[in-house]
């Protein structure tokens, strides 16, 4: 799914983290709020131009669920768990576990993150267990 | 926040006419005859004539400007027009929408329109795989959308509250039911617990029969000023109450992926309606997957967080069942075509007027309807009423 719009000015500094290693995400400097996906307002209290920070990669698995009947540009790695993970600094994002199997993974374990080139060899946060 | 009160839309608008088109598997049509099929027959419901219409209210994911094109199509040249896109709840927001509109005189007898060839076409309208702007952050993952997104719902559901397969089954078997007798539905033979728990895992723990169908159909609502309802041949429908919310485009960014954004309009319908929950008569839910139903009744106050498992179980929505639930059969087993949540006004007005025959609730007076639509994203509940 190559995508050539890929990354946008929001995008950007994440993506150049992925490939640094770091897990970047944004803090509003009025508020302190924790944001993910980053923009370019706090979505809490609307202050412009939020901070950067790097995230320690330790989260929570908030949901989990093995996919089975992938999308069609998915086919043939079936079935993997896609998560939602609680970071500890207070964000939450969608990833994918790795390095484990799929059904062993539950709500409430303890993972971590590891940077893996996506399907289009783009350096990518995935999950593993802590 | 700056704090006001609301305008009430209580008896602002009635439902005069209602009317699908044709259904399920219709390969001889498009998304434009297929509106035309639903208006003329809503119409005649309704005893109004095309020219009488001034208010247009559509939404759709196909042609470049739906609401322009289905205008063009029809011959009508509204002088209010919405095309507010959210989702399979986007008619419910119409409804709503037409009721401010008419109590504030910009229309007096508006439409509000549908239809999907997304079975026979093969024309892919909602819901495609993007990788672009908030979407760049989920779409390496490969979650199948939308399904994957209410999988991990009911994910959380489970782990939070002990929920279980066997209990959103039987919600697919109670909507089945329902189906049996409709003549209307595409699925109608029977249906058991175990059918559906050994249909096979689409994204765990949902399973191919806890998802809707995927049909072509469309519908039609006719909404019309409480002067010209008074004046038409059947009772009027009247809106009691109305809410809408928006919560999030994604399931990453959904707050709490137990709570639904039916959790502040249904709030806001029941406040306007004047009415509880042991008021209603009938209900009618958004069906797109079993956990959307489960998690728009707690959120609506129906039963306690946690305890949809329970409420659902063992036939308690189905015909003869204590809370009749999704009675033309549902997203489930009915239609599904893309947008399901025109079919809710539809099926809830036919049951206030009791037009349902062999699915009739008794003494039908109040009905509640709450569309969903994108991944828990949107919610509009309204109430409606004969009274
Ligand atoms: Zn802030």
């Amino acid at each position: 799914m190559t995508d050539e719009t890929l990354p946008d000015p929001d995008s950007e500094p994440y993506w150049q983290g992925a490939a640094a290693g770091e897990l970047r995400y944004q803090r509003c400097g009025a508020c302190k709020t924790a944001i993910f996906y980053p923009r370019a307002l706090c979505t809490n209290c609307g202050a412009p131009d939020p901070d950067w920070s790097v995230s320690d990669g330790q989260g929570t698995v908030y949901a989990v669920s093995v996919v089975h009947r992938p999308p069609p540009s998915f086919s043939g790695q079936a079935p993997y768990a896609v998560v939602l993970v609680d970071l500890d600094e207070g964000f939450r994002m969608m990833s994918r576990i790795v390095d484990a199997a799929p059904d062993t993974v539950a709500v409430g374990d303890r993972v971590r993150v590891i940077f893996r080139d996506d399907p289009d060899g783009r350096p990518t946060p995935y999950f593993t267990p802590a | 926040m700056i704090e006001g009160n609301i305008v009430s839309l209580k008896r602002a608008c009635a439902i005069a006419g209602v009317a699908e088109s044709r259904l399920g598997v219709v390969p001889d049509s498009t998304v434009l005859t297929l509106q035309a099929e639903a208006l003329v027959a809503a119409l005649a419901d309704a005893g109004l004539e095309k020219s009488d219409v001034d208010g247009l209210l559509v939404s759709g994911a196909w042609g470049r400007l739906p609401g322009l094109q289905i205008a063009e199509y029809l011959g009508i040249q509204p002088s209010y027009a919405d095309s507010t896109m959210v989702g399979g709840a986007s008619f419910e927001f119409h409804l709503g929408h037409a009721a401010a509109a008419i109590q504030a005189g910009l229309c007096r007898v508006a439409v509000i329109l549908y239809g999907s060839t997304q079975r026979s076409r093969a024309d892919k309208y909602i819901f495609q795989i993007r990788n672009d702007l908030g979407y760049q952050y989920e779409a390496p993952y490969g979650l199948p959308t939308p399904v994957g997104s209410y999988a991990l719902a009911a994910s959380r559901h489970f782990a939070q509250y002990g929920t279980t397969s066997e209990q959103l089954a039987d919600l697919a078997v109670s909507t089945r039911n329902w189906a049996a007798l409709n003549p209307k539905a595409l699925r109608r033979e029977p249906l058991t617990r175990d059918d559906v728990l050994n249909s096979g895992p689409i994204a765990t723990p949902l399973n191919k029969l806890d998802c809707c169908l995927f049909t072509d159909g469309g519908g039609a609502v006719v909404v019309v000023s409480p002067d010209i309802a008074k004046t038409l041949k059947k009772p009027p429908v009247w809106l009691l109450g109305q809410g809408e919310s928006v919560s999030h485009a994604q399931i990453s960014e959904m707050p709490d992926l137990t709570v639904t954004p039916a959790a502040k309009s249904g709030a806001r319908a029941f406040e306007m309606a004047g009415v509880t929950h042991r008021d209603l008569d009938v209900v009618e839910i958004y069906d797109s997957f079993t956990i959307t139903v489960l998690l728009t009744l707690e959120s609506l106050g129906f039963c306690a967080p946690g305890t949809g498992g329970e409420f659902i179980a063992n036939g308690r929505t189905g015909p003869g069942g204590e809370f009749p639930l999704n009675t033309n059969g549902g997203g489930l087993s009915y239609c599904h075509p893309g947008q399901y949540g025109i079919f809710l006004i539809i099926e809830a007005v036919r049951q206030l007027r009791g037009e349902c025959d062999e699915r009739q609730v008794a003494n039908a007076a109040l009905a509640l309807i709450s569309g969903t639509g994108g991944v828990l994203s949107s919610n509009s509940t309204c109430i409606l009423g004969v009274e």
